[in-house]
């Protein structure tokens, strides 16, 4: 089984959410950086597979060099091998990416045995576009389903399932496939000391796919207005629950 | 401009997210948000499509007409049964010549986002996701403005392309019924049964669906949700907020840490990577506030919280609290309520 895992460098971003001076992005002088909660879970995914099934897990992103951080996370954790896509400093779209993801895959090919499967997080923590995976999929031909808490490989088929306004919804298709996941599907293991010795030393494949840009152009980045305001304090321990019960019912919430 | 908007369906109607959509789709059409249909330069009236898949007769047409559809497109089970997201795109494309729509909108749910996504891959145009405002700009584009960082962060930006494909922040515009001219009831539009022209390769992925689970609160659509975080200390300390909750017609609700610990399953986990929750009341027990979290849960009427400390962050979004420790102020309320009743 040939995994590709795609993984994305994002802010980790703790208290607030800065935007820098000219509005054009995040202020990260003050954040460290992680892969996308829901890519972490795609590389544990596939890591998974791989050791029930056997094969490789390549995990593959797009962005400046220093996102090879994110690659060694991912060999750290169990990937076999990576790709770094330089972005050349471009403000890549998710047409665009998926564009340079659907050409990985294919040059993939051509030089051997060609992903079975591609994983993606249902969306990225920071740009939030909702449709890489299922753009990738329609470039590959292949089929798609998004959203996924629970994932079976069998043979050449591939059986995913995830809840939608509470009943399940299960999701049957062929391999190659393309299957985008959330949090939930699995918890990240935490990577070995033996796990970070081999993703320090493992040489990082890096190449710079053309950019091209499309039609969501953004203007600028701003913080919504927030209502802030300091809580009124109703008491201290549980003295304070007479008035917690009074509140309660002033809110209509007691039965 | 005239609009196709996706209406999803559940056994009381319309989901309250397309409810939503529909209010958007409704200003992209008018130019004002709740305002009755314009007419266009040509003299014809503006459409706003509604499509639906589902019984024709499961489709509640006055209730469309309310948000202002003017024309309503159904594709029947016997035609396409269940929920197949690249089949439902082929149909929206296929629509795009018949409502010679401009803009194409869906509620930002799991199934808006995909099915947009598919139709932005069948067309090759752009989509822009959670979209909480946009209007037509002078050279024919759409200034959007749209949610990054699940609602922590909005680009403004301009969207290119034709049509204009758009999802619907959950919980950005209210659902607002169009104003109806005084004295006459919202105009019922037509219901046509529509067969959508579709490939072999669009029905590929078709959701199989269990049965509805049995009738308990969603954390989604919950009116009081009770939430536990780092502070409530491990698994075995959700015993009380789970009692409270039960008393309070709610239920339990998680940070993030709670759930990549593995105390409680990830279905109850409140925020960016979670569920987000529209409650009357988020009581939040033991949870400092990370903004993922406060993600979640912006859109609760109030927020009271019960922490040791007082400088945590969440203290600063929260309408009241207890400043105490959990593990003896929720006991105390449980049996307090529980004489009282």
């Amino acid at each position: 089984m040939e995994i590709a895992v795609c993984v994305k460098r994002v802010p980790q971003v703790g208290g607030r959410i800065v935007v820098t001076p000219d509005g054009q992005d995040v202020d990260t002088r003050m954040s460290g950086f992680a892969i996308s909660p829901h890519e972490e879970c795609a590389v544990e995914e596939a890591v998974q597979i791989t050791e029930r099934l056997g094969g490789t897990v390549s995990v593959l992103t797009l962005g400046p060099a220093e996102a090879a951080d994110q690659l060694r996370d991912a060999l750290s954790l169990g990937a076999h091998r990576a790709v770094l896509l330089e972005d050349g400093g471009h403000a890549w779209g998710p047409a665009a990416t998926a564009a340079a993801i659907v050409a990985e895959a294919r040059r993939r090919a051509a030089q051997g045995p060609g992903y079975d499967l591609l994983l993606l997080g249902n969306e990225a923590a920071d740009t939030g576009d909702y449709q890489v995976g299922v753009r990738v999929a329609h470039g590959l031909g292949w089929p798609c389903a998004t959203g996924i808490k629970h994932l079976e490989i069998s043979g050449d088929g591939v059986r995913a399932r995830r809840e939608y306004r509470g009943r399940e919804e299960t999701f049957e298709f062929g391999l190659p496939a393309v299957v985008t996941v959330k949090e939930g599907i699995n918890l990240p293991r935490y990577p070995s000391l033996p796990g970070r010795l081999r993703a320090k030393r493992a040489a990082i494949e890096q190449y710079q796919p053309p950019w091209q840009p499309e039609g969501l152009r953004m203007r600028g980045l701003r913080v919504p207005d927030q209502p802030r305001h300091e809580a009124t304090v109703l008491g201290t321990g549980t003295d304070a629950v007479p008035a917690l019960i009074r509140l309660l019912d002033e809110l209509g919430v007691l039965k | 401009m005239n609009v196709l908007c996706l209406v999803e369906l559940d056994d009381a109607g319309v989901t309250d997210a397309s409810l939503r959509a529909l209010t958007f789709a409704r200003s992209l059409v008018t130019g004002t948000p709740g305002e009755p249909g314009a007419v266009t330069p040509d003299g014809a009236s503006p459409v706003l499509a509604g499509v639906a898949f589902g019984p024709a007769d499961r489709i509640p047409a006055r209730l469309l007409g309310s948000y202002g559809v003017t024309e309503v497109y159904v594709v029947e089970p016997a035609t396409l049964d269940g929920y197949a997201p690249q089949a439902w795109a082929r149909t929206l494309e296929g629509l795009l010549s018949v409502t010679m729509a401009g803009a194409v909108v869906a509620a930002g749910t799991d199934c808006g986002s995909e099915v947009l996504a598919h139709l932005g891959a069948l067309t090759g145009q752009p989509m822009a996701a959670n979209c909480i405002a946009a209007a037509p700009a002078a050279d024919g584009t759409l200034e959007v403005s749209r949610q990054r960082w699940a609602g922590l962060l909005i680009e403004d930006a301009i969207l290119e392309g034709t049509p204009a494909l758009l999802t619907v922040a959950t919980d950005a515009v209210a659902p607002q019924p169009a104003v109806a001219v005084p004295g006459a009831e919202a105009a019922e539009p037509p219901v046509h049964v529509h067969e959508p022209d579709l490939d072999p390769a669009d029905l590929r992925v078709q959701a199989a669906l269990s049965a509805s689970r049995d009738g308990g609160v969603s954390l989604a659509s919950a009116r009081v949700v009770v939430g536990g975080g780092r502070g409530v200390g491990g698994p075995d300390g959700f015993a009380p907020l789970e009692e409270l909750a039960s008393l309070l017609g709610g239920v339990v609700g998680v940070s993030r840490v709670v759930t990549s610990q593995g105390w409680r399953p990830h279905t109850q986990q409140v925020g960016q990577t979670g569920t987000k929750i529209t409650p009357e009341l988020y009581l939040a027990c033991g949870i400092s506030g990370a903004i993922q979290h406060m993600a979640g849960c912006a859109s609760a009427k109030h927020i009271v919280v019960v922490n040791t400390d007082p400088s945590a962050p969440i203290l600063s979004r929260a309408d009241y609290a207890v400043i105490g420790d959990l593990a003896e102020v929720i006991p105390a309320l449980v049996a307090a309520l529980k004489e009282r009743a």
